[in-house]
């Protein structure tokens, strides 16, 4: 039992680690722009896709990772010149209207050029199989998603935490007025933001896409999620970003897991099977409220 | 220019014709998900069909109206309408999960069109509430998973775990595989229709330790379960075995070598030696560059069978009464050799024993290795009172 | 004075025109599109109910599928109990929206802003994931109808009468905006849109002012899903998720929030353009993306703001 916990616990790690791929952009987004960005998972799709088209053209998974990042990041960058930009100024009504506007643009320009089938993206071969951990086999592939998530977060720490960039990033997301009069360039420390959410984003869409499916409409799901996660943790705040999506992926995954399990003790198995994913998903909301009501602000809040 | 209009006159006499005369099909299915791929070969084996039948039903023109459900009830049922009351189409084919097909049935029946199901196959309307208005020219849920419980427990497997969505579909198959495993059912595990994402399934069963593994993920879900269950190094001391829907096709290209050795039951097999199958084997690699699966064969056999029932009809499709008795009648070579349906309109035939092999040209597929059933019929037409 | 005259007549001709609609379409052999024309009633509906939630009360709430696909569920589960009257059972679709959104609303209006928009967004995800669990419900199913509701001595089997019917509700759900906007409460609201701590000061209930608003809307939209129900055959879990209540939002600020057809004309235009691009092609929504796109950024209030060029709400 012991060891379904712990493996569990692993598969909630990964989850969670992927997710804050995802909310960290979407965080800094939202807290230094203002701005709700709900073609933040179409981002993670289209990574998904040009990742899984870039490795099956060439053979190698590593490929596909930087063919997605690169390719994101360029679409963030356009995406930002051209639309985004004059959203910043706008009421969220309006930029609720854009953005879903872009998710049902990019959901078809998607299926335009691949079809409505899913592409097959396969892990890396070397990390197709098991590898001894505790005294189990746990996939090596999740284990390297557990290690690339925790690179990305140290790699986030450093720079947000320990350089000029990052500075203006946390006083953007501070105060974005003061900023902005204190000299920063707040327009060129946008589209910067925006182009590193959407690689992030990338790389999440092709590491998860082996274990999930790469299909059009993968974003909607997981953008609520995103979205739930830095409600938690504070908008603005990519350490809120962190604990925040560490915090849901482990309830979702020991919810889907365990939840099942007990509830077969009271219930038929079909039941349980129904029920459990239910209670598990109805929790990650039930823990926002939770939050929402003790900390009205989130967990980590970044505004002064 | 003469030749122009010789030619446009030649055309504009020939369209309205066109128009009044066809044979109008409603083909709904699941082109777009993880599952798109059943709904893609069902569809490309009902339009090599069509070009065998040389675009006709009968002796009539056909129109085949193609349209995704996108695996969505709300949208198969909004389809549905568009077919039966914009489109006024003469038949329905093609839904490949049973959820979807349940939501759909009421206003099909209602409005006097006929189903012929190329895939699913609940057990609700094989029994009690079976219809004249549907035929299922595949098989019935339960069926092909009975097969393999059998063969399970002739092989003396003790402990088996069952795994299944949780819909109509999946319980039919557990439900099955119960009904003929004579040994101990450690658990069944039920899982959401559509999960991609099996981490916590699998470290269920790695606590379990079952001798087998029986399970029923059509598509997608397959293809990841599969993957994902050698990757957290199960295979090793557990076996697999499962219901050919995840054995065929579109599985076994997607998963590779892990797929060896996988033993499957199935109503058919693309090695079969009759003259119908071979035909459509060969020609459908030559059309489409991959070999069949069992869901092509079953779109196939559909397009057939309504091409039996409107020549025996002479294409009188408004006598309703003669309609149903020709397509019960079933004149047409099956790609399985010989079909026939029961009186609830499912079909009684063999069930078969297949394994994953490398066939002479080394590609993986599918090896025919025996006969588990013979004209084995489901378990629920005792309750079927079809009226006459 | 005459430029309210012109208004009321073109009013006047648009209900005529959409009265006929049925019979023009019956006589042009395209009965089809009387079930689609309801649903574009229906949806108008909905979408006016959120209008008023949003562009009155001045709440972006995003959770208003829950009630919309809500009332369409008490109309389902009322068909499985034998509950077929709509005099009944509609007003009871109503009534079960308007105590979630009770609930709901007195726990949500704690918050501001971003946060409003979360928590609404969670309670319509709670919802979804507690129907889809319920077997009785259908689960990710849903849950057809047998048959229409009963609406004596009309006949919704009819689907010229649900769309009379539609259009009835609809009509009348207008008329009361339109009142509404005028009385005490409506200028009221209009105050709190405007500074709700002037409000505050002034001694307004504002959190009850904003609840009561809240309700109304939900209350409308749980009776244009129970018309969903009707006329979509089936209730079902997608009616709840999220992208429903998006689309909902899309459609107001489409057509132009605090517009009082700001609703009507959303919908329309969201469904028919889809309608109408996919007759000609697959990717429709490709094409109503860059509509959309086109709208936020050249039209900032909506279709409504095209129309009537510097007209004030009403």
């Amino acid at each position: 039992m012991s060891q379904l916990i712990l493996e569990q616990a692993l598969n909630g790690l990964q989850f969670g680690l992927m997710l804050f791929l995802l909310a960290a952009g979407l965080t800094l987004v939202f807290g230094i722009m203002d701005m709700i960005n709900l073609s933040h998972g179409s981002l993670y799709m289209g990574g998904a896709y040009l990742g899984a088209a870039a490795a099956q053209a060439s053979g190698s998974f590593l490929l596909g990772v930087v063919a997605a990042m690169l390719g994101m990041a360029a679409v963030g960058v356009v995406l930002e010149l051209l639309l985004l930009r004059r959203l910043y100024r706008r009421d969220h009504l309006a930029q609720v209207l854009a953005t879903f506007a872009l998710i049902l643009i990019s959901n078809e320009t998607v299926r335009m050029i691949w079809g409505p089938q899913p592409l097959m993206l396969n892990p890396p071969a070397a990390l197709a199989g098991p590898v001894e951990l505790f005294g189990f086999s746990y996939p090596a592939y999740r284990l390297l998603i557990v290690g690339v998530g925790l690179a990305v977060a140290a790699f986030l720490y450093l720079l947000v935490g320990h350089t000029r960039a990052g500075m203006w990033v946390r006083a953007g997301a501070s105060n974005r007025e003061m900023a902005e009069a204190l000299g920063v360039d707040v327009r060129l420390l946008f589209t910067g933001i925006f182009a590193l959410g959407a690689a992030l984003c990338a790389a999440a869409g092709v590491l998860l896409g082996p274990l999930l499916a790469v299909q059009v409409g993968m974003g909607e799901n997981i953008l609520i999620l995103a979205f739930v996660v830095i409600v938690i943790g504070g908008i603005g705040s990519i350490r809120g970003a962190l604990v925040g999506s560490l915090l849901v992926g482990m309830v979702d995954t020991l919810g889907r897991a365990l939840l099942p399990t007990l509830l077969r003790a009271v219930a038929t198995p079909e039941v349980a099977g129904n029920l459990g994913p239910a209670l598990a998903s109805i929790a990650i909301y039930v823990l926002m409220a939770g939050v929402l009501f003790f900390r009205p602000a989130g967990l980590f809040p970044a505004r002064a | 220019m003469k030749k122009m209009l010789a030619a446009a006159l030649l055309a504009s006499a020939t369209l309205p014709a066109l128009a009044a005369d066809a044979v109008k099909v409603g083909f709904l299915s699941t082109l777009s998900g993880p599952a798109a791929g059943l709904g893609v070969d069902i569809r490309d084996g009902f339009q090599l069909a069509m070009k065998h039948l040389n675009g006709k039903l009968g002796d009539r023109p056909a129109e085949v109206i193609v349209a995704d459900d996108k695996q969505d009830p709300n949208t198969a049922k909004q389809t549905a309408e568009r077919f039966l009351k914009k489109d006024k189409v003469d038949f329905m084919t093609g839904i490949v999960f049973s959820n979807i097909l349940l939501t759909v049935a009421k206003p099909v029946f209602d409005s006097q069109t006929f189903y012929i199901s190329a895939n699913a196959g609940p057990s609700q309307l094989a029994g009690a509430e079976c219809n004249p208005y549907f035929f299922n020219v595949a098989w019935q849920n339960d069926n092909v998973a009975e097969a393999m419980g059998k063969w399970a427990t002739d092989q003396g497997m003790k402990n088996v775990i069952g795994i299944a969505p949780n819909y109509p579909g999946g319980k039919d198959a557990l439900n099955g595989f119960k009904r003929f495993y004579k040994g101990n059912i450690a658990d069944e595990m039920y899982t959401k229709l559509g999960q991609l994402d099996y981490a916590a399934e699998l470290a269920q069963l790695r606590a379990a330790k079952p001798d087998a593994v029986f399970f029923f993920l059509p598509g997608g879900m397959g293809i990841n379960f599969v993957k994902q269950f050698v990757a957290a190094g199960l295979s090793k001391d557990i076996r697999l075995i499962t219901s050919g829907f995840s054995a065929d096709e579109d599985t076994i290209p997607a998963v590779g070598e892990p797929m060896l050795g996988l033993f499957n039951s199935s109503h058919w097999a693309f090695d079969l030696d009759n003259a119908a199958n071979k035909k459509f084997v060969a020609d459908f690699e030559k059309e489409y560059k991959r070999i069949p699966s069992l869901y092509a064969s079953q779109g196939y056999d559909a397009a057939m069978l309504m091409d039996s029932a409107v020549r025996q009809t002479k294409g009188k499709l408004d006598d309703k009464a003669a309609l149903r008795k020709a397509f019960e009648a079933a004149k047409f070579a099956s790609v399985r050799g010989k079909f026939k349906f029961n009186s609830n309109h499912y079909p009684v035939q063999d069930y078969f024993l297949r394994v994953v092999r490398k066939d002479e040209k080394g590609r993986i597929t599918n090896k025919l290795m025996g006969t588990i059933f013979a004209d084995h019929a489901d378990a629920y037409v005792g309750q079927c009172k079809m009226p006459k | 004075m005459s430029h309210m005259r012109r208004a009321d007549l073109f009013e006047l001709a648009a209900l005529g025109a959409a009265v006929l609609l049925p019979l023009a379409l019956q006589a042009m052999g395209e009965e089809f599109y009387i079930g689609f024309a309801a649903r574009l009633l229906i949806f108008a509906l909905a979408a006016t109910s959120l209008n008023f939630v949003v562009g009155y009360g001045g709440m972006i709430a995003f959770g208003h599928a829950a009630f919309f696909g809500g009332g369409a569920y008490v109309v389902a589960l009322a068909m499985q109990a034998e509950l077929f009257a709509a005099w009944l059972v509609w007003p009871l679709a109503a009534l079960g929206t308007a105590l979630a959104a009770l609930a709901i609303g007195a726990l949500s209006l704690r918050t501001r802003g971003v946060y409003f928009i979360m928590i609404t967004l969670a309670f319509a995800q709670m919802i979804y994931y507690t129907v889809i669990s319920l077997k009785f419900a259908g689960g990710d199913d849903g849950l057809p109808l047998p048959q229409r509701s009963t609406l004596a001595p009309l006949d919704l089997a009819d689907d010229r009468v649900l769309y009379w019917v539609a259009l009835a509700l609809l009509a009348a759900g207008l008329y009361a905006l339109k009142r509404l906007a005028a009385s005490r409460y409506g200028r009221a609201l209009a105050g709190l849109r405007q500074n709700e701590a002037r409000m505050e000061a002034l001694g307004y209930p504002v959190a009850r002012l904003k609840l009561v608003c809240f309700v109304a809307g939900a209350a409308v939209a749980g009776l244009a899903g129970a018309l969903l129900a009707n006329q979509n055959g089936l209730a079902s879990p997608t009616q709840l998720y999220w992208t429903q209540s998006g689309m909902l939002l899309v459609m107001v600020i489409l057509g132009g929030v605090g517009q009082r057809y700001g609703g009507v004309l959303g919908a329309i235009a969201l469904l028919g353009l889809e309608e109408a691009l996919g007759r000609v092609t697959e990717h429709s929504h490709f094409y109503v993306g860059f509509a959309l796109l086109a709208v936020v950024l050249w039209a900032p209030r909506g279709l409504a703001g095209l129309l009537e060029p510097g007209k004030r709400r009403q």
